[in-house]
């Protein structure tokens, strides 16, 4: 749980993200379309995983703390599921 | 499984300290996690309402800015991660470095964004009795403008937060307080600020690269 994370494995997470970022700021160049926003947010939820797996630590985390992580987007998804089932159904926004 | 004599009675072991410190601190996550949260739904249901108004608001952010400093905070991600590192393997000076590499990435990402603000105050954009708009969505484009400088100004205070902790960090260096048996001070707050990280990692998209 206390493993040292090898330095050269912090310069390819690194590398990794700013890859990322770099295409999610390219793809703005491509034509407009529907997949346009959810193509930016799997770039963004990459991200986040990375982030949260290596720096944040969570890979070598056991099943406890892994399970406090996920609570947090766990009620916020029930805030955005009951939200949008009102909001949605609605005639007149 | 180890006992260091600094060790708390009401721990059985170093590890149940760390272990404990981290669920600590993600509960505390979980908790900003439903902060920021609200306005990621707030934001979702008037981009679902309005999506042309988004479109058009996005237009006026600066798309470089934004790019530029997430690059910023990415960068001192690895410092802080580096410095978590240093830490463990109580390198005193690289940890100081480590540390303050972190802390100025940090102030220059506010500098750029205090920029950005001002920015939009020359253009008359502040939303309230002087905003001004030529165009159609006025209305819209005022509520994409004020979520955007809600949601940023959160982010920026978390930011402040950050630095005011990452300062105390170095002072609680230079006095020799932080060792390989007593990392949590650095591993809290680097929790901390690779969190406030990934929030700016959805900002970025959802207010900036919906330009087209």
């Amino acid at each position: 749980m206390n493993a040292e994370t090898k330095l050269s494995t912090l310069i390819a997470v690194y590398l990794a993200l700013i890859i990322l970022l770099v295409l999610t700021a390219l793809a703005t160049a491509l034509p407009p379309g529907p997949w346009s926003t959810p193509l930016a947010l799997l770039i963004a939820v990459a991200k986040m995983a990375i982030i949260f797996a290596y720096f944040m630590r969570l890979r070598w985390e056991g099943g406890l703390v892994r399970l406090f992580a996920s609570a947090g987007f766990f009620w916020l998804a029930i805030a955005g599921v009951l939200t949008l089932a009102d909001y949605l159904t609605r005639h007149e926004l | 499984m180890s006992r260091a004599p600094s060790l708390p009675s009401h721990f059985s072991t170093v590890e149940q300290r760390s272990v404990a410190n981290h669920l600590g601190l993600w509960t505390f996550l979980a908790t900003e996690i439903l902060f920021f949260g609200g306005l990621f739904v707030c934001y979702t249901v008037y981009r679902i309402a309005y999506p042309a108004a988004f479109v058009a608001g996005s237009h006026h952010l600066n798309f470089w800015i934004g790019t530029i400093n997430t690059g910023v905070l990415l960068t001192s991600s690895l410092f802080m991660a580096l410095a978590d590192r240093a830490v463990k393997r109580d390198r005193r000076t690289a940890l100081r470095w480590c540390l303050l590499a972190t802390w100025l990435l940090g102030a220059v990402f506010l500098g750029l964004k205090f920029y950005e603000y001002g920015e939009k105050y020359h253009e008359h954009l502040i939303p309230g009795p002087n905003f001004q708009l030529n165009g159609p969505w006025k209305p819209q484009i005022e509520l994409f403008i004020f979520l955007y400088f809600t949601m940023t100004g959160l982010h920026a205070v978390h930011m402040i937060g950050g630095l005011t902790a990452l300062a105390w960090l170095l002072w609680q260096n230079h006095r020799g307080r932080l060792s390989p048996e007593h990392p949590a001070p650095v591993e809290m707050v680097g929790l901390y600020w690779h969190f406030v990280d990934c929030v700016w990692v959805f900002l970025y998209p959802l207010l900036y690269l919906i330009i087209r």
